[in-house]
């Protein structure tokens, strides 16, 4: 293809523009590739001198940090289990069963799962969670995240399952095969790719998430890490920049990794298009 | 998980779905369960709870008082309304967040990043998308955290850039924290409006732009009468979902904490400092079913538009 040479400027302006905005978007997170391996790190960019990894030994010797890591993996494979579970049931029910009123169903849940967001309910949710006598426990923060992720969860799935043509499973109960049995030994292994999308984007709302724990919770056994991080500061209230960027590293790490399995697994089209 | 007793075995039913209505209802149970409990009470309860005066400590606590519609004449009271740290200020402060951050920030610099991912190398693309991307996957208490420090007035990365470009120094912070808060929410948020318009970019068949190209159109009239009149839907999805979620993010919490003086406080903030910092639940209540109305009102109009596009 010739290019004439304005169209060749064109191009090179273009080029130039995208890195530029590419290196704003890079910038404030830089002094993160350098910070937790810095020794000696403080809130100023600097390259370490020498490379170490002692910050993640002290954040690894430090017991509360390393609960809370517990904790948020509890919180969010809980939280997932049962966000998968229920998800996959109710998106198949609304795909293919007869009830009446599926319609109206799904527009009612899409209408209050937008309306009701975390910080708009977070008044009722800390009263429901505390008149169920769970303030303070693992289940609040996963009972609390599966109702809220719910109704999305189910959107992604039902539109999923939608695409399925329904002869997989009526082949099957041609054969004999109850309708349950159809679900479980058919349809099941066709949807499990939606079924990963769902589980793995609750995974990282859960896994991230601030707000809920940070009102649900109150003894230090049950912190996530994205609470519990802010212990990392001096009495002084000045935080321990050292531990903390260590500290954001590992907590961040399970998200990247994730990232990059779903685009490598389903290319990044639209997974998390919907946060909660 | 129960396996419902088999709804009557598969040559009794007369329709043609797979699932008999049993089996259907016993599968949306446990869904239906907890978002009844966690999305649907809280939608009636908040509303409930706005018309007393409880309390999380003390007496009301226990026994709150209806108190009418008390809750809502405070937050409107004209005679406080616009003051720093009352609810018109955090209301207003709230709307000049989502226009500015949401509607122009992420919109149109998503559109822009959006188009010019259609002509770069693969290469610049790849990286450009991974950093856009990353400011909006990785946990917000750790981009709070990165923010801090990147704005730090003695060391932070962008005070030590702009020394080196021979500008002045600032304590944004302190100095311009709305701004802060503005720019933050922008970077933070404009990978989704980026993705959204990539697809619907990548949509459009080759060919038109192909012609446009034969015919020797600039880059910007492909965009301004190709590009953008074809994903004109999308546009109008984009805007309502990135203002809701701009209306209702907690994250510029986690950078100011609201401040200083107030300066920062949105409602989602608002809300919290009246509920769980001054314990008023009554009021922190009120302040949850406007925010509620305010989303009801966007959904409806984003659920009317989906409508719109299936009946087509």
């Amino acid at each position: 293809m010739r290019l004439t040479l304005p169209a060749f400027f064109g191009r090179l302006a273009f080029s130039a523009l995208a890195a530029l905005l590419g290196a704003a978007f890079a910038l404030p997170l830089v002094w993160f590739l350098f910070a937790p391996f810095n020794a000696r790190a403080e809130l100023g960019l600097a390259i370490p001198a020498p490379w170490t990894l002692q910050n993640f030994v002290t954040v690894f010797g430090n017991s509360y940090a390393v609960q809370a890591l517990g904790n948020s993996l509890i919180q969010a494979v809980g939280g997932v289990v049962l966000i998968g579970a229920a998800a996959t049931l109710a998106a198949y029910a609304l795909s293919r069963s007869a009830i009446p009123g599926k319609g109206a169903v799904t527009y009612v849940l899409l209408l209050f799962s937008s309306v009701v967001s975390g910080s708009a309910a977070m008044v009722p949710i800390f009263l429901i969670v505390s008149a169920a006598g769970l303030m303070d426990t693992h289940l609040a923060v996963i009972l609390t995240f599966a109702g809220g992720l719910l109704p999305t969860a189910m959107f992604i799935l039902r539109d999923f399952i939608d695409s399925i043509p329904k002869s997989y499973e009526e082949s099957a109960m041609v054969a004999g095969a109850s309708p349950v049995q159809a679900f479980f030994d058919v349809a099941l292994p066709v949807i499990r790719p939606g079924i990963v999308v769902v589980v793995v984007w609750g995974f990282v709302n859960i896994w991230g998430s601030f707000l809920i724990p940070f009102i649900l919770l109150r003894s230090d056994k049950y912190m996530p890490a994205s609470v519990a991080i802010y212990s990392f500061y001096s009495e002084a209230g000045t935080p321990i920049v050292t531990l903390l960027a260590a500290y954001s590293l590992i907590y961040s790490l399970p998200v990247i990794v994730l990232y990059l399995f779903v685009s490598w697994k389903f290319g990044f089209r639209f997974f998390g298009g919907i946060k909660a | 998980m129960t396996a419902d007793p088999l709804a009557g075995p598969p040559r009794r039913r007369r329709n043609f779905a797979l699932l008999s209505a049993r089996a259907g209802a016993a599968f949306l149970t446990p869904a239906g369960l907890l978002v009844a409990v966690f999305v649907i009470v809280p939608f009636f309860w908040v509303i409930f709870v706005s018309f007393t005066n409880r309390t999380l400590l003390g007496r009301t606590a226990l026994n709150p008082e209806f108190v009418g519609l008390a809750n809502y004449l405070t937050l409107f009271d004209p005679a406080t309304f616009f003051q720093r740290g009352q609810f018109g200020f955090s209301l207003i402060l709230t709307t000049q967040f989502v226009v500015a951050s949401a509607l122009i920030g992420q919109a149109l610099l998503g559109l822009l990043l959006a188009w010019l991912m259609q002509t770069v190398p693969a290469w610049l693309k790849r990286i450009t998308e991974t950093f856009v991307i990353a400011a909006w996957i990785l946990p917000e208490v750790v981009i709070g955290f990165a923010w801090f420090a990147f704005l730090d007035r003695d060391a932070g990365t962008l005070n030590m850039l702009l020394t080196g470009l021979g500008l002045p120094a600032g304590d944004f912070l302190l100095q311009q924290p709305f701004w802060v808060i503005v720019v933050f929410n922008t970077w933070r948020g404009a990978a989704f409006s980026m993705m959204l318009f990539n697809s619907a970019f990548s949509s459009i068949p080759p060919s038109y732009f192909q012609a446009a190209d034969v015919a020797g159109a600039s880059s910007w009239q492909k965009f301004k009468d190709i590009g953008l009149p074809l994903i004109r839907g999308h546009i109008v999805t984009d805007l309502i979902l990135i203002t809701m979620w701009t209306f209702n993010t907690f994250t510029p919490f986690l950078l100011t904490n609201g401040g200083p003086s107030y300066r920062t406080e949105l409602v989602s903030i608002y809300n919290y400092r009246v509920a769980f910092q001054d314990f008023q639940f009554g009021k922190g209540a009120a302040v949850g079913v406007v925010m509620m109305l305010i989303n009801l009102a966007f959904a409806l109009v984003y659920l009317s538009l989906g409508r719109r596009k299936k009946g087509r």
